[in-house]
């Protein structure tokens, strides 16, 4: 049920500095999270992005929030 | 190995064992391109380019580590501070005692209608702070400051002048080649608003790694000195304007700042102080030795807190570069004669255009190294 796409959310970055430390900080928090390229259907940019179970958003954006510039969060499809 | 290495103001030698093994393990399990292409390696390779801002952002009391752009060495931060920061018409004040890093960039800016102020020092180096409050003009624009002479070791005032700054308002950039990981630096305190370092002295980082600090908000007035691909926003052909990317267009040096991530490692495990503790006896023996032989002139300030590890000198009757060949030669001593690139530098201490033979002390080097380039002076300043 859970490795559905539909159930994922995603946060997108500026570049992958800030990639890179936003896992560094999701890491501390013990959150669950991996670092997947960016969809094509998301975006034509070569990056990678935070893909984390949507059930998580709050606490990602709490953790994320003054910690790192983020683009964007949004559903993985 | 069977040399007396006194050339750690130019790059320091050897390297801890620790920067060696990480270079090496980076070629060998990682490799991949960081920020480009998304598959494991590229983006461990992302994760230990952090890890190196990390440490240098730690290291001089930067609060965010994206405030820290990587570039080839000093003189590139330099350049991109001096010719992004300066416009026609602008003023900037500098010191008598600068490297061509930043004299060059600055009389070429000269040259498009930038006026220059050079505060003269005395022979010394020493710069007296007030005197460059005394040059500030309504257009002063920026205060460029090297930190610790390369060819004499005088510290320069950087906290005083960085008070002046701020109170004016006015950035301060400051030229860190010779002090980043041998004097501590802390960009708050100290009032710095761009911090140009290279990797390769004191950082015990390889050749072709050094950075730019840039305080929050001046990046806005900084266009990049190049442009090209960042792995960012690949969709647009305009340069990204976020830090760090708009200023490190191309593929970065991953395996050296790989290296300089585990130099700098090395100076925190043996401490800022411990090094330049050592640093200061080996400087200190060399100094009270050199002083008492006949026919060797010594420059810079005698009191080893007024400077680092770096002295000149010259041997009477002798060229710096006949001396250093013949140390080279016959003693295994490795040292570096002549104008150091800096010809402003020597001109203020008075040794324009024969320039001196410069011994730096670096933390590889022992108290028994010096004891036997002092013999070795003794025996050359007797004509032998």
């Amino acid at each position: 049920m859970m490795d559905q796409p539909e159930n994922y959310d995603v946060v997108l970055f500026n570049c992958v500095s800030h990639a890179i430390k936003a896992e560094k900080v999701l890491k501390a928090t013990g959150l669950t999270f991996k670092i997947i390229p960016v969809p094509r259907h998301i975006s034509s940019d070569c990056g990678v992005c935070l893909r984390f179970p949507r059930e998580q958003k709050g606490a990602v954006e709490a953790a994320l929030q003054g910690q790192v510039e983020v683009r964007e969060i949004r559903p993985l499809c | 190995m069977n040399f007396l290495y006194f050339d750690n103001a130019a790059t320091t030698w050897p390297k801890p064992q620790e920067m060696l093994d990480a270079m090496i393990r980076y070629q060998e399990t990682v490799g991949g391109s960081p920020g480009r292409s998304a598959h494991r390696l590229s983006i461990e390779a992302a994760r230990i380019v952090y890890d190196t801002r990390e440490a240098v952002a730690e290291l001089f009391g930067i609060d965010d580590p994206l405030r820290i752009v990587f570039t080839k060495n000093a003189t590139e931060g330099l350049n991109t501070a001096i010719q992004g920061l300066l416009r026609p018409g602008d003023h900037c004040i500098t010191s008598g005692m600068e490297h061509n890093s930043v004299m060059r960039p600055l009389r070429a800016m000269e040259a498009k209608g930038v006026d220059v102020s050079v505060i003269p020092c005395r022979d010394d180096g020493t710069l007296e702070p007030s005197d460059v409050e005394a040059a500030i003009r309504p257009r002063t624009k920026l205060i460029v400051l090297i930190h610790a002479s390369n060819i004499i070791g005088t510290l320069m005032p950087v906290r005083k002048v960085g008070a002046i700054a701020k109170r004016h308002g006015i950035p301060l950039l400051v030229d860190a080649a010779q002090t980043a990981g041998a004097i501590p630096i802390d960009v708050g305190a100290m009032n710095i608003d761009l911090l140009a370092f290279t990797g390769h002295k004191s950082l015990f980082g390889p050749q072709g790694t050094g950075g730019l600090y840039i305080r929050e908000g001046l990046d806005e007035q900084i266009p990049p000195l190049m442009m090209g691909g960042t792995g960012s926003r690949s969709e647009f052909e305009e340069q990204p304007n976020f830090m760090p990317d708009k200023y490190e267009s191309g593929t970065p040096n991953a395996i050296g700042l790989a290296g300089l991530g585990a130099g700098i490692g090395f100076l925190r495990t043996v401490g800022i102080d411990a090094i330049r503790e050592k640093e200061t006896a080996l400087t200190k023996a060399f100094l009270e030795g050199a002083g008492t032989l006949k026919g060797i002139h010594l420059y810079g300030p005698p009191d080893m807190r007024k400077r680092t590890s770096v002295v000149s000198f010259n041997i009477e009757g002798m060229s710096p570069s006949e001396a250093a060949m013949h140390l080279d030669e016959n003693y295994r001593i490795l040292c570096r004669p002549g104008l150091h690139c800096a010809p402003l530098a020597h001109r203020t201490v008075g040794t324009f255009p024969q320039g001196t033979l410069r011994f730096s002390f670096g933390y590889y080097n022992t108290l028994g190294q010096i004891q036997k380039a002092l013999k070795a002076l003794e025996k050359i300043s007797r004509g032998h």
